[in-house]
């Protein structure tokens, strides 16, 4: 357990969040105040690391027994430790998620060329100290089950075998979990419920949070019955009480008791390769074995002993650990008490009392326990006093000590519990029940059974208005069939045995809206602030399938997102193009086979207009300064790229100037935040020098002034209808910009950079008819085709035609109307939003949470500890957002 | 009696080099009718084939066209069909008082202290901002600016959108105070990650006592024959408790909402309008009984809580229709000052989630001016108000159809084009493209 820190200046890696070379069991000296209480949960061996920093260092396999430190060590390097945070290193970088992915994976890849140079390369400890310890398991903690997802990409990536640290929520998406070949270390914490007193609060709770409350306890059980491999952990229990009451709960909740135990001792020896040595009371094997009162995780237990390499440790304070409610009987030679009853209820480990002067009159004991000890007092009337007594508890909660009456005098005292509380065995007598996941598992998620069913449609839809985007323009009266995510057919009087048939009357039949400029559905930072250059990192690493914004935008018609890395640097990190597969996991999110993009920006963001007086340092602070940047760093790609063709070495391999090489070779494009024409002319003018190409220019909004050189370059533009005025490089902005740059022929799209527009592209497509006069054919293509072309997607999206994917709105009026609302919102075929079922969910959301509310409300009764109520505020992500990338758990603010 | 006749045509100035900025228009000194348009009235009523006439800025006929025989006209405008609108209002907006949200040197709308009720935002508002012409290009002709901020942020003023200077621009100089009751949910942010209740609840009760300090300090200064001192805060409070001034509280949560409701009323205090009102869908009963109106956010607004509907703001207006109150909608929030040229549009959502189109009107025209106490004058077509009205080529309330082909205040005819506009033709020019 001993915790040391490292002076990382020397000849390690340049980035102290890697602190591959911590090896727990060189700083490791055996602490008894802290063996003492961990023997308490029953624990004989622990696996102690450092928890600091992305990767940990390697673990040390120690017995709690107390003993010279050389002699607890059972394994020096039982495995590596890493996590998705930062830690105390004190390097800008990272400040994103992104970030941390970026250089897990930059390190990685370097360890591999360290290796290839076999010798050669300069020395490096930490990059040493991790090759030398690879064969051991990796064991990364993660903060949510999303985690789970973006580390497998890594370990898929470098054909490693990653073991997770849960958090508690591996329940709500058993599908991604089954894919990996992985154990999950899983903590026994859940959460606790509200206090719910206040009907006018209702809202302040979200169904998120209490279905989690509801099924968290049957994570270990649901993850048993899934087939998936499991320990339990200890981390985040004060006291051993609390940890046995909830692995109790977890066996009432499904858990066999045999599997907990499993899960405790021997699987945790499989996973680090120790069980020769633990896990088993086997002959031969370390005598490390607890004895205790009744089975582990039933009624009654009690740890009495917990015996670590022979050598026994008795368990005192047991108090504290055991449920202490119950019928007793007391024995006094005071009269007044002697020979009557107490009752413990309420909560299990601080209970309340009440003596039972006979059969009508009860009165209430003021109770507290500390460690072994119990001292009460209590009012009798009787003989108008107070009644005190202190007592060590004993084995079977036998109290034994004295009691002082009001006159001074004091007599033994004894308590024996006699029998369980009536209430509380009919409390666990009641059957254990919780919800279904949904998915995902909060309010408008899906059944799975439902999503499931959902996929396999046919769909006739039936004498619409169909806006093709094609050549044959608007066409009334047209029925459209898709099959197998397919537009399979486009025609008038079709019909389709097979499909389920839509009345399309009246109504109008778009392609799905693409908004190119999103930064929904991410986690933990949009920028990876660290350095001006965070070409290496990705947004589709950092992809959550969970954002309730996916949802509302489908209901806004919207079926593909471009998902942007902010522009806090010139060079951002790589976009994510997603269909928004609401209920799917993050791994089904992303575009298949779209083309790789990459956020560039310009103006007042990269030079840190708007960052306050204390950001006036970090190059670039002006245009020029921006323009020389993009000179320097792609003229290192291109020194790269040549490297690797002439060298004799293997050549290390930097994620970030691979990118930069993919953009000069074409093979990635470039979106640009951009506002004003000499920006807009430099960068074209950097481009053109270095042979590359700019694709879009996004914002854009001083476009209208440079079309004519856009065009020339081929470069197309991504906009704002209307915006201006937030900033000074806005302050020409005009909403004429999109009429402009498609009349001079520049490839126009408008985008939304915002979670609320992102509802309603189509009124901001629209205003370029009033804005500058385009027809309903070209403002239309402003929201759907265009952006696909773009993207390079309009062989799959952006227009109705057949064999394009079954992306598709149905509009109950003009979708460029204001009075215009979705039916449907269609992807791949699938029907992820209707008006209809939105209903149903909505009635859904409400019954669920009343259901939950009562429930909560009874548990709160029944004794367990209640939280107030906090309200959870929404953060959105705007290109600008720096916000810290720890705090994912708590959002928003308004 | 000279007499003109003419059509409308956008662009009456087209060809000449255009100012930056929209010169003011001069009063109006000829009697004009406009004969053969939709008058949406604004009360809920159409009147297709419809003229108007005015003299002197005020309407002295509004009716069927069959009924314009009337010759006392000096100019004869042929509405050729068209749309006309009262001028939308724009109710508690920064508008005047903030040009580019990211300069602070152009920000006036919040002054420092958590009890300003003496600041004024007419002295601050800027008739020359550039976003003003922008937003009468969309038929907002009418706004009431407002200061923000700290527990009591000021007084707001309302003003007409076309003027030399804050004088011409004034219709109310301090048309009510604005105070912000603290809200009672615990708001966690994510750098405060361990902030304990008890104190977050004491901080909002030190909060609400200091507002009730200043209010019953004032209760006591009104009743003083005379002044030992002067005191501007108090001063600024007494309209409060004569009826002169509204009192716009801003508060959402339902709690907030009757607690502040029942405690103002318990003061004296004459006239309330909630703003913001989050949560007023859900107690219209308390709302109606209290007698209290309404000004909620703009329709463009995500839903607040996750579990929300999430058309929750586009359909909130239905609910409060339903239920008799009498409400309007503002801007605020994000972008909002350049953003309330989309104040039609926000009214036009309304009807794809329950509205009736009049109705939606009426929520930015009457219902407004009835709010903000001015619709003896404004917020509808009748005889006897000003004539302050735009003519769309279509729907206005839709950004398909929303185009304005004339628009006057006070029977004064203003300038459309603005510096937006004067680019687009200065591009369009460049490029060799003609304006369709």
């Amino acid at each position: 357990m001993g915790e040391t820190k490292t002076d990382s200046k020397g000849a390690f890696y340049w980035n102290d969040a890697i602190k591959t070379d911590f090896l727990a069991y060189t700083h490791y000296s055996h602490q008894a105040d802290k063996a003492e209480k961990l023997r308490k949960f029953g624990i004989g061996t622990v696996l102690t690391h450092r928890m600091d920093g992305i990767f940990r260092g390697s673990g040390a396999l120690v017995t709690l027994a107390d003993m010279e430190s050389g002699k607890n060590i059972l394994k020096e390097n039982a495995a590596i430790f890493g996590s998705l945070e930062k830690g105390t290193a004190t390097n800008d970088y990272p400040t994103s998620l992104t970030g941390v992915i970026a250089l897990i994976r930059q390190f990685l890849y370097d360890a591999q060329w360290y290796t290839a140079m076999k010798g050669k390369a300069d020395k490096n400890i930490s990059l040493e100290s991790y090759i030398s310890l690879k064969n051991i398991p990796i064991i990364f903690k993660t903060q949510n089950r999303s985690d789970i997802s973006r580390l497998e990409k890594i370990a898929k990536e470098f054909e490693l075998n990653f073991h997770y640290v849960g958090s508690g929520e591996e329940f709500e998406r058993i599908p991604d979990l089954k894919k990996t070949s992985s154990t999950f270390v899983v903590p026994l914490k859940f959460p606790q419920p509200y206090i719910l007193s206040d009907p006018y609060d209702a809202d302040m709770v979200s169904l998120e949070d209490l279905y989690r409350w509801d099924i968290a306890p049957a994570n270990l059980h649901i993850l048993d019955s899934n087939q998936i491999s499991y320990n339990i952990t200890t981390i985040g229990f004060e006291g051993a009480g609390d940890f046995f009451k909830n692995l109790k709960k977890a066996i009432q909740y499904g858990l066999g008791k045999d599997k907990a135990l499993y899960a405790l001792t021997e699987g945790p020896a499989k996973l680090l390769k120790v069980e020769s040595q633990l896990g088993t009371l086997e002959k031969g094997k370390l005598a490390n074995f607890i004895i205790t009162e009744n089975e582990l995780g039933s009624e009654g237990f009690i740890l009495m002993e917990n015996w670590i390499q022979g050598r026994q440790y008795t368990i005192d304070g047991s108090a504290e650990a055991i449920d202490m409610r119950g019928n007793y009987s007391l024995v006094t030679d005071y009269a007044e008490v002697g020979g009557k009853k107490m009752i413990l209820k309420g909560k299990p480990f601080s209970p309340s009392g009440e003596f039972m002067y006979n059969d009508t009159t009860k009165v209430s004991m003021d109770l507290s326990f500390e460690k072994s000890f119990v001292t009460g007092s209590f009012f009798l009337k009787s003989v108008n006093g107070y009644i005190r007594i202190s007592a060590q508890i004993e084995k079977n909660k036998t109290w034994k000590g004295i009691l002082e009456d009001p006159t001074g005098k004091k007599s033994d005292f004894s308590a024996t519990w006699i029998s369980a509380v009536e209430e509380e065995k009919k409390k666990e007598k009641t059957a254990i029940t919780y919800g279904e996941v949904r998915y995902p598992n909060k309010a408008y998620g899906w059944k799975w059974n439902d999503l499931k069913a959902a996929e396999d449609k046919s769909y006739l839809i039936k004498n619409a208005t169909v806006w093709t985007n094609e050549k044959e323009g608007i066409l009334k009266g047209y029925d459209v069939i898709t099959e197998k995510g397919k537009i399979k057919k486009i025609g008038q009087n079709l019909s389709c045995t097979d499909c389920q048939t839509i009345d399309g009357t009246g109504l109008h039949l778009t392609s799905g809206i693409i908004d190119e400029h999103s930064h929904i559905a991410l986690s933990r930072g949009v920028n990876e602030s660290g350095q001006s250059s965070s070409a290496e990192v990705r947004m589709g690493d950092v992809i959550s399938a969970d954002d309730i914004n996916i949802y509302r935008q489908l209901s806004g018609g919207v079926t593909v997102a471009q998902l942007l890395h902010g522009s806090a640097n010139a060079i951002g990190g790589q976009s994510a193009l997603i269909k928004l597969r609401w209920g799917k996991s993050e791994s089904e999110f992303p575009f298949e086979g779209a083309p790789g993009f990459i956020k560039f920006a310009l103006g007042e963001n990269v030079k840190q207009s708007n960052w306050g007086e204390r950001n006036v340092y970090r190059y670039p602070q002006t245009r020029m300064g921006v323009e020389q940047f993009y000179y320097e760093m792609f003229n290192r790609a291109k020194e790269y790229a040549q490297l690797k063709k002439t060298s004799k070495d293997p050549v290390r391999k930097d994620i970030e100037l691979e990118t930069l090489c993919e953009i000069l070779d074409g093979k990635r494009y470039i979106t640009c935040h951009s506002y004003i024409q000499s920006e807009i002319n430099m960068l074209l003018h950097v481009a053109d020098s270095l042979e590359f190409k700019v694709n879009t220019f996004t914002h854009i909004l001083e476009g209208y002034k440079v079309a004519d050189k856009m065009k020339e370059h081929g470069a197309n533009a991504s906009t704002f209808a209307d915006w201006w005025a937030y900033k000074f490089e806005v302050n020409e902005a005009i909403p004429y910009n999109a009429s402009i740059l498609t009349r001079v022929g520049v490839n126009t799209c408008v985008n939304s950079d915002d979670a609320e527009m992102a509802r309603r592209l189509n009124h901001e497509a629209a205003k370029a008819m009033k804005y500058g006069n385009l027809t309903e054919e070209e403002a239309w293509k402003l929201c759907t085709l265009n952006p696909a072309k773009m993207l390079h997607i309009d062989d799959k999206v952006g227009s109705i035609k057949e064999g394009k994917d079954a992306d598709l709105v149905l509009w109950s009026a003009n979708p460029l109307s204001i009075y215009a609302s979705v039916k449907f919102t269609m992807i791949d075929g699938i029907i992820y939003y209707s008006e209809e079922r939105d209903k149903e969910l909505q009635a859904f959301n409400q019954s669920e949470k009343t259901r939950l509310v009562q429930k909560m409300m009874q548990a709160v009764k029944n004794g367990e500890d209640g939280v107030p109520l906090a309200k959870k505020q929404f953060f959105l992500y705007e290109c600008e957002s720096l916000e810290d990338y720890d705090y994912e758990t708590i959002q928003i603010v308004d | 009696m000279k007499k003109i006749y003419t059509y409308i045509s956008f662009l009456l100035l087209s060809g000449v080099v255009l100012a930056q900025k929209p010169i003011p228009a001069d009063p109006q000194t000829k009697s004009i009718r406009i004969t053969n348009v939709i008058i949406h009235v604004g009360n809920g009523t159409v009147i297709n084939n419809g003229s108007v006439g005015f003299k002197n800025g005020k309407f002295d006929f509004v009716g069927e066209n069959s009924a314009t025989t009337s010759t006392s006209y000096e100019i004869t405008v042929d509405g050729n069909g068209k749309h006309l609108y009262p001028g939308f209002i724009l109710t508690n907006s920064t508008i005047g008082l903030r040009e580019i949200d990211a300069v602070r040197a152009t920000l006036d709308y919040d002054e420092s202290g958590d009890l300003t009720p003496e600041v004024r935002a007419i002295t601050s508002y800027n008739t020359d901002s550039k976003i003003i012409p922008t937003i009468r290009f969309n038929g907002v002709l009418i706004a009431q600016s407002a200061p923000r901020g700290g527990l009591i942020s000021g007084q707001s003023s309302i003003v007409q959108l076309d003027a030399w200077n804050w004088e011409d621009a004034a219709i109310k100089m301090e048309d009510g105070v604005h105070i912000n009751w603290p809200n009672r949910n615990r708001i966690i942010h994510p750098n405060q990650k361990d902030v304990d209740e008890n104190t977050l609840k004491k901080d909002r009760n030190i909060a609400i006592g200091k507002i009730k300090d200043l209010v019953e300090r004032a209760i006591m200064y009104m009743k003083e024959t005379s002044h030992e001192e002067y005191n501007g805060k108090c001063e600024a409070l007494k309209g409060l408790f004569t009826g002169e001034k509204n009192l716009y509280l801003h508060a959402n949560t339902e709690k907030d909402i009757m607690e502040s409701v029942a405690y103002f009323e318990s003061v004296g205090v004459k006239k309330i309008v909630l703003v913001g009102a989050y949560e007023a869908y859900k107690i219209t009963d308390f709302i109606k009984q209290h007698n209290v109106s309404v000004i909620i956010n703009r329709i463009h607004e995500l839903p607040r809580n996750e579990d929300d509907d999430i058309k929750l703001p586009y359909r909130m207006p239905k609910i409060l229709w339903d239920a008799g109150i009498l409400f309007t909608f503002s801007h605020d929030g994000d972008m909002e000052v350049m953003g309330s040229r989309n104040l039609p549009f926000n009214a036009g959502t309304t009807v794809a989630y329950g509205l009736e189109k009049e109705q939606a009107l009426q929520l930015i025209t009457l219902n407004a001016a009835k709010i903000l106490g001015i619709d003896n004058q404004l917020g509808s077509i009748e005889v006897g108000k000003d004539a302050t009205f735009f003519i769309s080529d279509g729907d206005a309330l839709d950004m398909m159809t929303n185009k304005l082909a004339l628009a006057y205040i006070n029977g004064r005819q203003i300038q459309l084009e603005d510096s937006q506009y004067y680019l687009y033709e200065m591009y369009m020019g460049k490029y060799g493209l003609k304006i369709k």
